[in-house]
């Protein structure tokens, strides 16, 4: 077998490539706007003293992590299409954001717990209320614990993103595979778009690992 | 100023509470004392509501507190309630701890709250500690914070569950000086303590709990030289003598 390598390809159709990197940016970045909300919201429901809410937000994280993302995908845009059209762009990101939404929701529920009672305590005893103590006191403390799991949540969300393609969805991954089917340089297509993911991800590691530095910074 | 009316309490079986009645006028200094799981804790933890209570009434500055329509929060704003380990908000400095309630909770601008809150610090020694974190403190220094921390709200009474039992003995003094100062400014306070010494020299009253029931309740000079009950002569004679 004799393969002959052409890397002009990726030079040549750097445009694309860079297109496609935005989009999957874009995409990426609106289902984590969104999904935060939502962890944090069924996060507090999953403790909540009210027994509805509570089921409601088990429900919704374990329904989340027990259907693949690939189904929930195609579920959103053939099933749910029929009756109610999002389109390949918002029904990406609403299927992002509510799939990664039930993973933060769990690590924000643990971030929360691991907050010693005694600062529920203190903030309720000075006559702040349930919620004034969570939002002043207990998130804050919460938010710092569960950064490093939330970076790594973030990182799969940018590359769960990838799926998308499927239901049409116009990414990084779509227009590669567009640029594959006709330029037929699988292998330097494939290697430079997994390199563009990587860079991606890690770049958004090393921020958060600074954000990370400079909240600690401050204590102890 | 405190009322307490038949106050019972069970965790399940365990009665924690029984038949508690006691009342703290206005300026009075108690001290709870008494072995451990007598219940001290958790009846100075039942009188801003931090336990609830099964039956009974806990009236303080005229509010019942375990009354269900009582704003709850707003009373809380009254008692200021100091912990053992301290609890203060390790991401914030000395400062916000003290202003983020008064703040957030009483709509105090941050130049009001602060003006207070650095009187308060500097009042209890810490007028060079307004930035610095909690993890940066002393036990001591930690401690004197949550104090002002609680006064910053202006309570009527401050409540203290074993301020001084986390601490290392050489920083015992600086905190129990700010309870004392506390005390001749006419506070009303119950303390948890194990500081006898501490009890007998500024309270006006010793209660003294075995088993979830009030033995005893006795100013300091008789109870120390001369209890009425078996169980409190038991006690002093072991934390008196060792």
């Amino acid at each position: 077998m004799d393969i002959q390598l052409d890397w002009s390809v990726i030079p040549n159709n750097m445009d694309v490539f860079i297109q496609g990197a935005l989009l999957t940016l874009e995409i990426s970045a609106i289902s984590l706007l969104l999904s935060i909300p939502l962890g944090v919201i069924f996060g507090i429901g999953r403790i909540s003293r009210n027994p509805v809410i509570r089921f409601i937000s088990s429900a919704y994280v374990e329904i989340m992590r027990g259907v693949p993302l690939l189904v929930l995908l195609m579920w959103i845009y053939f099933g749910l299409g029929q009756f109610f059209s999002l389109g390949s762009y918002w029904g990406s990101i609403v299927g992002l954001a509510t799939f990664s939404g039930a993973f933060l929701a769990e690590i924000v529920r643990s971030g929360i717990q691991a907050v010693p009672k005694g600062q529920m305590e203190a903030a309720r005893s000075a006559g702040m209320s349930n919620f004034q103590a969570m939002r002043y006191i207990i998130l804050p403390q919460a938010f710092r614990r569960i950064l490093p799991p939330m970076a790594s949540q973030f990182i799969i969300l940018i590359k769960d993103s990838s799926l998308i393609s499927v239901i049409a969805g116009v990414d990084l991954t779509l227009k590669a595979k567009n640029l594959a089917a006709t330029s037929f340089r699988y292998i330097e297509i494939w290697t430079f778009v997994a390199l563009v993911y990587f860079i991606m991800t890690f770049s958004l590691s090393l921020i958060i690992r600074q954000i990370e530095k400079r909240m600690l910074k401050n204590e102890q | 100023m405190i009322s307490i009316k038949n106050v019972n309490k069970s965790f399940g079986n365990h009665h924690v509470l029984t038949d508690i009645n006691l009342e703290v006028p206005k300026s009075n200094v108690v001290a709870l004392i008494g072995p451990s799981g007598a219940g001290k804790s958790t009846l100075i933890r039942t009188i801003n509501a931090l336990e609830e209570i099964d039956t009974g009434e806990i009236i303080v500055d005229g509010i019942s507190i375990h009354d269900k329509k009582t704003d709850i929060n707003k009373a809380r704003t009254n008692i200021g309630f100091v912990f053992q380990s301290f609890n203060l908000y390790p991401f914030l400095s000395a400062l916000e701890n003290v202003t983020i309630a008064p703040m957030k909770v009483k709509g105090l601008s941050k130049a009001e709250a602060e003006k207070r809150g650095k009187e308060l610090l500097t009042s209890l020694g810490l007028g060079d500690k307004f930035d610095a974190y909690p993890g940066r403190l002393s036990g001591g220094q930690q401690q004197r914070v949550a104090i002002a921390r609680a006064l910053a709200m202006d309570p009527q009474v401050m409540l203290f569950d074993e301020p001084t039992s986390a601490l290392d003995p050489e920083m015992v003094k600086e905190v129990l000086d700010a309870i004392r100062q506390l005390a001749n400014d006419g506070m009303t306070m119950v303390v948890v303590t194990h500081e006898m010494g501490f009890a007998k020299e500024i309270c006006d009253q010793i209660v003294f709990m075995a088993e979830g029931k009030i033995v005893e309740v006795a100013p300091p000079e008789k109870f120390f030289t001369n209890p009425d009950s078996k169980r409190a002569q038991d006690f002093l004679s072991v934390v008196l003598n060792h």
